[in-house]
């Protein structure tokens, strides 16, 4: 019961938080990518998901932006790096970058008490 | 064997086992990505297999609950199963549902699966273990149901028990989170605070009372201390279960966008969620001391005490290691979470299910009550070979973590994540390396049902009392 109080109370209050007025449709576009290529197999994101690879919840801010992201993932090898933990090469449209760009970036502005502890997620 | 359809239960108990041998392997081969990063790429990238390890650790765990549910529900019941045939039915409906989503993953790149499967109808696809697709899910859902059907009707129409009525409560509400999992609003906070209801109300809550009555269905039969004693220790459990468990799930809320009023709920109730678990501990060697009588399946009794310890070990002490906001602070998602996800999960659901199963294994194969004293020496190595991997797994995992929290994250000099993970490759290796011991007592225990097949069973020598 007092969850249910606690967690009917969070949902109202998320609107503070979730940063929920830049959930645009491309950013919604962005999450449906994030899902349908299984980045959450490798990364986490806000801590949450595999721990092969770097977290991504704040990667717009180590990258420098959009275009770090977007340069990032459009440059891996499709055969991946010899020796190196590898990120698959997705062949996205640049519509699709822009979108999943869009989507870290929302995500990066998140109101997530301060968390991760630095830069480097 | 009591009755009959008790027997449906053996099916599902040997596909359990044959998954587990899956998960472990493909366990390796991501354990072996994480040092060589460029092992089996880009046929199978490590998310795939990755998925695969934990969607099978899933099912095989869900096989061994049904497994279990069949045996025991008839026999406390003391009536047939509703339906054995729609029970052959299911378990085939699912076995056949999961390898082909098996298949999926390992055949089609993810994407293209999406794609087959008509996820944009619906989108519940690849979020961390939902990653089954719709359809799959769709499936889960009707087996479940089916599944309820059946065992509820038995309980309905026979004798009710406490072990029984908390087993089905248990597995009611472990449908009922799963419906959780169709739920993905496009809201990044939203979604992950739904997600777990299915992922910490399952392990934390839900699965704990099944873990519970399973524990204290093997304890009433083999040491034979009195129904009441037993049935009074479970109330209690589940009771402390429900009531640290549920606002526990705030230990997730940290740091996902949620107020942060729920540092301080999260930290103060997860932080007493050890306490249903050492009790567990308590109860099963202080009913295994009180034996009336010394039970022939030693190695059952060993499973039943290596559950209750290792499930508090693992939940208990590994997850109060990082549960207050303060420490979960440097420590979220890093390896101390996968130390703890590993004993945690192969302490309480593993060893619960390999618990019931030597138990009733024997029985469902004929025998009186246990197996040849070959057989269980061996089953014993092999408890012995699985636990003290999975130990070593966790510490060699602990101490990854903590050199990751201090390099990547407290440390005035943080370095990048790919830097510090090559610093710490030599715990992954030993990793590694136990994870093969690990393998060996796996195949140890599938040698045990093999063996000493023609000798006579175990027997006991006469009671303590
Ligand atoms: C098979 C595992 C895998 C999958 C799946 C994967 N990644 Fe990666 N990703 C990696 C690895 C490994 C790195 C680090 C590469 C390196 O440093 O050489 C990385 C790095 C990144 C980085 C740069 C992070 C940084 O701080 O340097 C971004 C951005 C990124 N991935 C985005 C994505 C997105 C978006 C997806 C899904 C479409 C995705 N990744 C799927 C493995 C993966
Ligand atoms: C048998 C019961 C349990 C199982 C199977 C289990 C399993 C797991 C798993 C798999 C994760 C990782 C989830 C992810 O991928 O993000 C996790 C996270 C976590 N668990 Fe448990 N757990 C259990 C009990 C507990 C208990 C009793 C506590 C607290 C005392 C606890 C505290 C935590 C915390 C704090 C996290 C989050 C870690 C992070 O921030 O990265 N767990 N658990
Ligand atoms: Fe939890």
């Amino acid at each position: 019961m007092l969850f249910l109080a606690l967690s009917f109370d969070s949902v109202s209050a998320l609107p503070e938080r979730d940063n929920r007025q830049n959930l645009t449709e491309t950013v919604a576009q962005g999450k449906i990518l994030w899902e349908e290529n299984n980045c959450i197999g490798c990364h986490t994101l806000l801590g949450e998901g595999a721990y092969f690879a770097p977290e991504l919840g704040n990667a717009y801010h180590r990258l420098g932006g959009e275009a770090g992201i977007i340069g990032f993932i459009k440059s891996r090898p499709k055969d991946g790096i010899p020796g190196r933990r590898s990120m698959p090469q997705f062949n996205f449209s640049d519509e699709e970058l822009q979108a999943i760009a869009e989507f870290l970036k929302y995500v990066s502005e998140i109101n997530t008490a301060n968390w991760p502890p630095n830069i480097q997620g | 064997m009591q009755y009959q359809s008790q027997s449906v239960a053996k099916l599902y108990f040997i596909a359990a086992i044959g998954l587990f041998v899956g998960q472990i392997l493909f366990g390796l081969i991501i354990g072996l990505q994480y040092l060589m990063g460029d092992f089996m790429f880009p046929e199978i990238p490590f998310n795939v297999a990755r998925m695969t390890h934990t969607n099978l650790l899933i099912v095989w765990l869900l096989f061994g609950f049904m497994g279990a549910a069949y045996y025991l529900v008839p026999e406390e019941a003391e009536r047939e199963l509703e339906s054995p045939l729609l029970a052959k039915l299911m378990f085939w409906i699912f076995l056949v549902a999961g390898a082909l989503t098996v298949l999926g993953y390992l055949l089609v790149p993810y994407s293209g699966l999406a794609q087959m499967t008509a996820n944009s109808l619906m989108p519940t696809m690849g979020r961390e273990f939902l990653e089954q697709p719709t359809i799959t899910k769709i499936g889960i859902v009707v087996v479940a149901l089916a599944f309820l059907y059946n065992i509820g009707m038995t309980i309905l129409k026979g004798r009710k028990t406490v072990v029984n009525l908390v087993l089905l409560i248990g597995l009611a509400g472990l449908a009922v989170l799963f419906l959780f999992a169709f739920y993905n609003p496009a809201n990044v906070v939203l979604d992950k605070f739904f997600w777990w209801w299915v992922v910490h109300l399952w392990v934390e809550g839900v699965w704990e009372l099944i873990l519970g009555s399973i524990l204290a269905f093997v304890l009433i039969k083999t040491t034979g201390v009195d129904r009441e004693v037993i049935e009074k220790w479970l109330y209690v459990i589940i009771a402390m279960t429900l009531i640290t468990g549920i606002i526990g799930t705030g230990h997730h809320y940290y740091w996902i966008g949620t107020p942060e009023y729920w540092q301080w709920w999260g930290s103060i109730f997860s932080a007493m969620e050890p306490i249903p678990f050492f009790m567990m501990t308590v109860f099963a060697f202080n009913m295994v001391n009180k034996r009336r009588r010394n039970h022939p399946n030693k190695a059952a009794v060993l499973w039943a005490l290596g559950t209750a310890t290792m499930a508090f070990l693992g939940a208990g002490v590994w997850g109060f290691l990082h549960t207050l906001s303060p420490v979960n602070f440097y420590t979220h998602g890093t390896q101390i979470t996968a130390a703890h996800g590993h004993m945690a999960f192969y302490g309480a659901y593993v060893m619960i299910v390999l618990t019931i199963i030597s138990y009733a294994m024997p029985i469902l194969r004929g025998r009186q009550a246990a197996n040849s004293n070959r057989s269980q020496v061996l089953e014993m190595w092999s408890f012995w070979l699985m636990t003290v991997s999975i130990v070593f797994i966790t510490l060699f995992l602990t101490a990854a973590g903590i050199l990751q929290v201090y390099l990547q994250r407290f440390s005035d000099t943080a370095m990048p994540f790919m830097v510090v993970q090559d610093k710490i490759a030599l715990f992954y290796w030993l990793r590694e390396l136990t994870g093969v011991i690990f393998l060996i007592g796996l195949v140890v225990y599938i040698a045990s049902f093999f063996v000493g097949n023609d000798e006579p069973e175990a027997s006991v020598e006469p009671t303590a009392e």
